[in-house]
């Protein structure tokens, strides 16, 4: 691996596990909340939270702008679990804003609320896998529309449930709530 | 973060419906959670970036004003709620009272609240939460009390706190006790376990789990009395992963300013200049009660079993 400094976006939601998966996938990571903690980070994943809570917190400092500018500059490779990944799509017009990075359009909860939540499993396809591997959705996203561009990286029976575009990693699902680090490393060297 | 990489992923080989309850309860994590009672106030709270909302029909400390039983959330006021929400609505039912806790899972909250805030069913007994595929969250006050409502399925815990009273003092007690029982366990021999379940009035299987993971098997928020940003940032200094605000927030001056300065503070919370800002212009907090001063009769913190 190049040199490698992976951080998680530590402003709300599901850091530490995050956290613990990066290291066992082999890194350093640290905890992000501030612009200047940018510097020198090259992987950066924004965890599992609520993406309104998330995007109001990431306007206070501007974080908003910058990493999708660091992304778009290729110098930073972004992974999205749940509300990260919504973050990252596009859906003009539907709040909170996005980051539009990857050429998908991903509606919040759209499995229903918590009751609806589930674990089942997923096949990851290029990328990570080939191999199946277990899915925890929590109030999960879907992606309702995907670009040409945007390569899928696993899926749930019939549905696209991890793409990714470039350096950018979108998953509906919670990889951090399992012992499986594929999708952590796999990330790490992208 | 309070925790190393060391201890177990929190809801490993626990069952699939047990470990989206805990999931959730992750998800939530440096977030606020803020009391609401109308539609409008839920608007206000997911706008300054709210990370779950809890239905309810009286703030706590206009309950404590007004005495009389406080009960379960009108349906049409949850359903009201959850209209204008994207974000998780959670809503309380009594100690004990199963059947508020049915019909509010089968609106489909996202997380029950089994209160002390509202008046007891139960005198005895606290609900069965495994049986329920929604998640609860329970108060506890320290260690014991705790690891029992986790025996019966809770899926998070607070500290209870003295609700409605803007007084912080007791959920710091809590989040002190809770973490000063911890650290006893972990390094207490394995055959003091035994003797400290007792002691603790805990299952002994959970007691075992907490002394060698050195941290409880589920979240524990910090709630009751938390009524400025630096009161969020103190609980979460003292190790809670999150923090409810009550009264806090629709009881001050700027609803609107206070909420999104609470969010600020919370997810900021090692950062004093982010604090100092956050601070900044807030207005008349909500005027508060010293705990201490109450009496026993109105304490809700010794409701729970």
């Amino acid at each position: 691996m190049a040199t490698v400094q992976a951080a998680v976006l530590a402003l709300q939601g599901s850091v530490e596990p995050h956290l613990r998966s990066l290291h066992a996938a082999g890194a350093e990571p640290i905890e992000l909340r501030k612009p200047t903690e940018l510097n020198g980070i090259t992987h950066l994943v924004i965890p599992g939270g609520e993406s309104t809570t998330l995007h109001h917190l990431l306007k206070i400092h501007g974080l908003d702008q910058q990493i999708p500018e660091r992304v778009r500059a290729g110098s930073l490779a972004l992974l999205g679990t749940c509300a990260g990944a919504i973050l990252m799509g596009k859906n003009p017009d539907q709040a909170p804003p996005r980051f539009e990075l990857i050429d998908v359009d991903v509606d919040r909860n759209a499995y229903g609320r918590q009751i609806h939540s589930f674990v089942g499993e997923v096949e990851w396809q290029s990328g990570p896998g080939p191999g199946t591997g277990e899915g925890v959705f929590i109030r999960a996203p879907k992606f309702v529309r995907i670009g040409e561009g945007v390569n899928v990286i696993a899926r749930r029976e019939d549905e696209v449930v991890a793409v990714q575009q470039g350096r950018c990693v979108a998953c509906c699902f919670h990889p951090e709530l399992t012992t499986d680090p594929r999708l952590h490393r796999w990330f790490l060297g992208i | 973060m309070n925790d190393g990489y060391s201890s177990p992923l929190r809801g490993t080989g626990l069952s699939e419906a047990h470990r989206t309850r805990i999931g959730l309860a992750e998800m939530l994590r440096g977030g606020v959670i803020m009391d609401v009672t109308t539609a409008e106030e839920a608007h206000v709270a997911q706008e300054a970036g709210a990370v779950a909302v809890m239905a309810l029909e009286r703030v706590p400390s206009d309950i404590r004003r007004d005495g009389g039983v406080a009960r379960m959330s009108p349906v049409e006021k949850v359903e009201e709620i959850q209209k204008v929400c994207s974000i998780p609505v959670m809503a309380k039912a009594r100690i004990g009272h199963f059947v508020e806790a049915e019909i509010l899972e089968s609106l489909e909250v996202d997380f029950i609240d089994e209160s002390e805030v509202l008046t007891p069913a139960d005198h005895a007994y606290h609900i069965d939460k495994n049986r329920f595929n929604v998640p609860f969250v329970c108060g506890a006050t320290n260690l014991g009390e705790a690891l029992r409502r986790i025996g019966e399925g809770a899926a998070m815990l607070r500290t209870k706190g003295e609700a409605g009273t803007g007084d912080i003092t007791e959920a710091v007690r809590h989040l002190r006790a809770i973490h000063s029982e911890i650290r006893r366990l972990t390094t207490a021999p394995e055959e003091e376990w035994m003797t400290l379940a007792k002691d603790h009035g805990a299952p002994y299987s959970l007691v075992c789990q907490v002394a060698k993971e050195g941290r409880l098997p589920v979240p524990n928020f910090a709630a009751g009395g938390i009524a400025t940003p630096a009161d969020a940032a103190l609980a979460m200094r003292l190790g809670a992963e999150a923090v409810f605000v009550g009264s806090g927030i629709f009881k001050s001056k700027d609803p609107l300013r206070t909420a999104k300065a609470i969010v600020h503070a919370t997810a900021h919370f090692e950062d004093a200049a982010e604090l100092a800002n956050a601070s900044r212009n807030l207005g008349e907090a909500m005027p508060g009660i010293d705990a201490s001063k109450l009496p026993e009769a109105e304490r809700l913190q010794d409701r729970g079993w």
